[in-house]
């Protein structure tokens, strides 16, 4: 039976979808509780796959029952399972966060139409998640695109100049992606994951395998953000809607990632990677100088949520690090899936908060917020939680990571990585620990305190709160999780996976 | 190897009181009973544990395995293993968390402090973090509780929110985060080249191994570890420390002098004895330069003492200098000099306390920050300006006070070097012998400033100065009976007089020493 969940978790989304629209007309307050109850459906779905896959192995489903190289296959193993967990996870919590956060921000007439595109974007990303085909990952990373530029542009004024930027760059990243099926398709005859892994090997020296490969990183790269492809990131991430910035941030650009994952390490495998001598390390460099220079970025920002945007170039870079260092050590992969994770605790949480912030009072440029320790005490503690995990304080997520990576760069002797890794942790304790500051130690300033008695402040909604604790308490639970042994079942599939032994 | 789980249960002490204290913010009696209770229950745990450790086992709790491979024990755990050098470290900051917790309250009552509950809520994650950084059975453990013991510290540190203690926050930041990086820079080094970091008697078998083909790596390797321990404020990475002073008086007599700065020199000798070996230091010639490191920092430090006008600033640059003849003994790599220097981290813990708590007492009574101020000081306050001397002789190493043997030992470490090393070691006993006479030249004109200067009678009209409020009184009094006292009980030992009963007083740090140097 469960062998059919990959295709309800896609098809119960898209229904969804057009269920909010026309529920919506009769009553506009239904859509939020209609897509909370798809995504928790879906969660439990993915709940089941996960076990599944844990315990029973890959679930190959044919869609309408035709065999793979001609018909399209969901392929769910150990990694899609994973993801599609964080995904929906975090989607839930977005969905309980956006129901009074999108009230506040979008005006009234708008809420259906949010909730409509929303559960398409999670409909487009479900659909990347447990894909094998590589036409088909298309088709849904267009969906999600779609969706996501309406939604960055449902706030109005500026966001239209940002959601166009990303109509442009989104597109042009589609369009290599596009391009790599096509060229792989005109060498092999094959669309799907697995077959064009069979088919592939003896093609490797073939120039336009080698092109749709860098196609490949360059179209990915472009949607997940990384340096110097980010440009239309931070005015997406700094102008959207705070739900709609918190969930791209925290599971958008990840799922990026996981197709770019994907498609290196299933399609093309290591033996691609390390026939090009220096290619992994030139991956690697490259995400080195988007760790630094995103961190540098960030420091430069005055704006909350456009430094959050620049921290979180920076993070993709960790991911991206440990992409590259898969060739030589499993911990390298091991730490990029992890942090797949650990960024979306930590993220999501740190939106969710920014978000909070412009709830509470429009704050949203980070001088303003001194004192805010003592007007706003619950918000402030969950912020200073997930800081400390941006910064790698143990046993936080963020130390996982740091951890995993560090084992991966000093195993391969690539001390630079490391000091690079260290020096990036540093310089999050600075653009982090100065808003620490703020809003602990500074007091406000005594005009503010003069009109204090008078400001019109709303209470933060429990609905908002409780989203934000639970990412918190994630942060530290899940920075345990993967310290201990609990984390070991994922070791073995993730490595056969990571070296492109089938199951 | 006795499984147990005590020392799990101490660190839970004070891990359960935080957020107790931050539920009772409100009534300030039930919040600092908390505080209390932890410090009592958390001490007596430890001090349960002296039995088994005295009978020359170590007890072990093993929290949970990491998913990294170990080459010695299959998996990398992350847990605790008490033995007795540990257990001296743990013993000292749990016991003086009790006293230092009643002075506290005395303090920031009598000064009306803001953000109390805070100061307590970060108080207690403090000690966990020292605890832990004592008990824990390997490096990554020691990594995670030494950070979240410098996490825990900062707001402690910027505590009154003044510019000036918000610049002295990112300071102490801004190094000891530093510090940490190159700690775990090092701590993945020496996994990756040994493939454990548990502490080893006699230090990691496969490190050494390693020594003729990896020389570079393990120097650079060492330097990162004593970087990582900036937090014992060796020079020339000092500066965070007189800058946290800032801190109200009870964190830097807490924090400042015992739980913060001790975790850093127990970590160097953790790392010399039982990371590196002492065989290891001294093939790669570390030992020699952590000596002249901690030389140049005695020495240089109370010149620098000598220039302070502030009193918990002159107290601070004199942590500096003491910190350093642990660090000496421990570079000096000979017996004695190893046992001077475990000695010296109760017992300049316990002196120091008292000096700093008399610089409190001071500032609550009298307002008073400035030694050229304290003129005729002795005679308003005389109980707490004879604590203040009893800590003062023994930072000079005078007899009766326990400052005097850890000295001694660490003297006869030097001169032990120069016969099984070098005869340059020699240096190293003069170094030792100046640095104690600069210690004369600070301490004594303080004294002489409070108990025989007149008052300058500037318009007679200043307010009658008293005795600090009595929670403040005795804590400091206790903790300067107890100088003397571990003195005491070692000339007894000797004697073989009240032997029993002085052991249990004095905590039996010199049983523990004994067999701690043996493991060595």
């Amino acid at each position: 039976m469960i062998e059919q969940f990959p295709i309800l978790v896609v098809a119960v989304s898209l229904i969804s979808a057009y269920t909010i629209l026309v529920a919506g007309w009769l009553n506009r307050k239904s859509s939020c509780f209609i897509s909370i109850a798809t995504i928790t459906f879906q969660l439990i779905l993915a709940l089941f796959i996960l076990y599944h896959v844990l315990t029973r192995g890959t679930i190959h489903y044919w869609l309408g029952g035709w065999a793979p190289p001609w018909g399209i296959e969901y392929v769910v193993d150990v990694l899609n399972a994973y993801v599609l967990l964080i995904l929906l996870f975090a989607s839930l919590l977005v969905a309980i966060y956006s129901w009074r956060s999108v009230q506040s921000e979008l005006p009234a007439k708008k809420t259906v139409s949010f909730y409509v595109l929303f559960q398409l974007l999670i409909t487009g990303l479900c659909g990347i998640t447990v894909t094998g085909d590589m036409f088909n990952l298309y088709v849904f990373l267009e969906i999600s695109s779609l969706a996501a530029y309406a939604l960055i542009a449902a706030a109005g004024g500026r966001a239209l100049k940002a959601s166009y930027n990303y109509v442009i760059m989104g597109s042009i990243g589609a369009c290599f992606y596009l391009l790599g099926v096509g060229f792989l398709y005109a060498v092999t005859g094959s669309l799907n994951m697995e077959d064009l892994m069979r088919l592939l090997p003896p093609l490797y020296g073939n120039r336009m395998v080698q092109a749709a490969f860098v196609f490949f990183i360059i179209g990915m790269s472009i949607k997940m953000a990384l340096f110097p492809l980010h440009l239309w990131q931070p005015d997406a991430y700094t102008y959207a809607p705070s739900a709609v910035s918190a969930f791209i941030a925290a599971t958008m650009s990840h799922i990026s990632v996981y197709a770019l994952i994907r498609v290196i390490f299933s399609v093309f495998t290591l033996d691609f990677v390390k026939a090009y001598i220096g290619m992994d390390l030139a991956i690697c460099w490259v995400a080195v100088i988007g760790i630094i220079a995103g961190s540098v970025l960030a420091i430069a920002q005055n704006n909350f949520k456009r430094m959050l945007a620049y921290s979180s170039i920076s993070q993709i870079g960790y991911i991206v690090l440990g992409m590259g260092l898969a060739p030589a050590t499993t911990w390298g992969f091991f730490g990029a899936v992890a942090h797949i994770l650990n960024h979306t605790l930590m993220k999501g949480c740190l939106f969710l908060v920014a978000g909070a912030f412009i709830y509470k009072a429009g704050l949203r440029d980070i001088r303003e917020f001194r004192g805010l320790g003592k007007r706003m005490p619950y918000t402030s503690a969950v912020f200073t939680i997930a800081a400390l995990s941006m910064i790698g304080i143990p046993p936080t997520v963020g130390f996982a990571t740091k951890l995993f990576l560090m084992v991966a760069t000093l195993e391969t002797y690539n001390y630079a990585f490391a000091g690079v890794l260290l020096l990036n942790s540093l310089l999050e304790l600075v653009y982090f620990g100065r808003l620490i500051e703020r809003i602990y130690l500074l007091h406000e300033e005594p005009e503010s305190e003069l009109d204090g008695g008078t400001r019109d402040e709303k209470k933060i909604p429990h609905s908002m709160l409780i989203p934000m604790f639970i990412f918190a308490a994630l942060c530290i639970i899940a920075g345990l999780f993967w310290l201990t042994s609990l984390a070991t079942p994922l070791i073995e599939p993730l490595t056969n996976l990571c070296t492109g032994v089938m199951p | 190897m006795v499984e147990s789980l005590i020392p799990l249960l101490a660190i839970l002490c004070p891990a359960f009181a935080a957020p107790l204290i931050l539920l009772f913010g409100k009534h300030p009696n039930i919040r600092e009973g908390w505080t209390i209770a932890a410090g009592l229950a958390m001490f007596s745990l430890i001090f349960s544990m002296i039995h088994t450790v005295l009978s020359g086992d170590v007890l072990d709790c093993v929290l949970f395995q990491t998913i990294f491979r170990d080459s010695l024990s299959g998996y990398l755990k992350i847990g605790f293993r008490v033995d007795a050098f540990g257990l001296i470290f743990a013993l000292t900051s749990s016991s003086l968390w009790i006293l230092v917790s009643f002075y506290s309250i005395g303090y920031m009552r009598s000064l009306r402090e803001h953000a109390q509950t805070r100061y307590f809520f970060s108080f207690a994650f403090a000690i966990l973090g020292a605890i832990g950084v004592a008990l824990s059975r390997n490096l990554i453990t020691m990594y995670i509780f030494y950070e979240i013991l410098t996490v825990s510290t900062y707001p402690l540190v910027a505590h009154d929110q003044t510019p000036e203690a918000i610049s002295g926050g990112r300071k102490y930041l801004a190094y000891l985060m530093t510090a940490g990086v190159f700690f775990l820079f090092g701590v993945i080094m020496v996994y990756v080249l040994t493939g454990t970091t548990d502490f080893t008697n006699g230090g990691i078998k496969a490190l050494s191994a390693l020594a003729p083909t990896h020389k570079l790596i393990l120097t650079v390797c060492f330097f990162c570890f004593l970087l990582g321990f900036m937090k014992a404020a060796w020079m020339p990475f000092h500066s965070w420390l007189p800058t946290a002073m800032v801190a109200p008086t009870p964190v830097s007599a807490l924090l400042h002098a015992v739980a913060v700065v001790k975790a850093g020199v127990f970590g160097i000798v953790r790392i010399v004895c039982y990371i590196y070996g002492v065989d290891l230091m001294n093939s790669l010639g570390l030992g020699l330069i952590l000596a002249c490191i901690a030389g140049f920092t005695m020495i240089v430090a109370n010149l620098f003492a000598i220039a302070q006008d502030n009193l918990k600033r002159r107290l601070a640059y004199s942590t500096i200098n003491q910190l350093s003849y642990i660090i000496l003994g421990a570079a000096l790599l000979t017996q004695d000099g190893i046992r001077g220097a475990m000695m010296h981290i109760p017992f300049h813990g316990y002196m120091k306390i008292t000096l700093f708590m008399c610089a409190g007492a001071i500032m609550v009574a009298s307002g008073k920050k400035n030694i050229s101020e304290m003129a005729g000081i002795g005679r308003a306050m005389p109980i707490t300006m004879l604590a203040f001397s009893v800590g003062a002789l023994g930072m000079c190493g005078i007899p009766p006070v326990v400052g005097f043997i850890s000295k001694w030992y660490l003297c006869l470490g030097a001169y032990q070097a120069s016969l099984t090393y070098s005869p340059v070691m020699i240096v190293f006993l003069f170094t030792l012998l100046i640095a104690s006479l600069l210690d004369v030249v600070y301490f004594f004109p303080i004294i002489h400033t409070a108990f025989f200067k007149e008052p300058e009678d500037g318009d007679g009209k200043e307010p009658k100065m008293k005795e600090a409020p009595i929670f403040m009184l005795v804590p400091l009094t206790i903790t300067a009976i107890f100088s003397i006292i571990f003195f005491v009980a070692f000339i007894l030992r000797a004697v073989g007089v009240f032997a029993p009963y002085m052991d249990i007083l004095s905590l039996h740090i010199y049983d523990l020493v004994r067999i701690a140097v043996g493991n060595v």
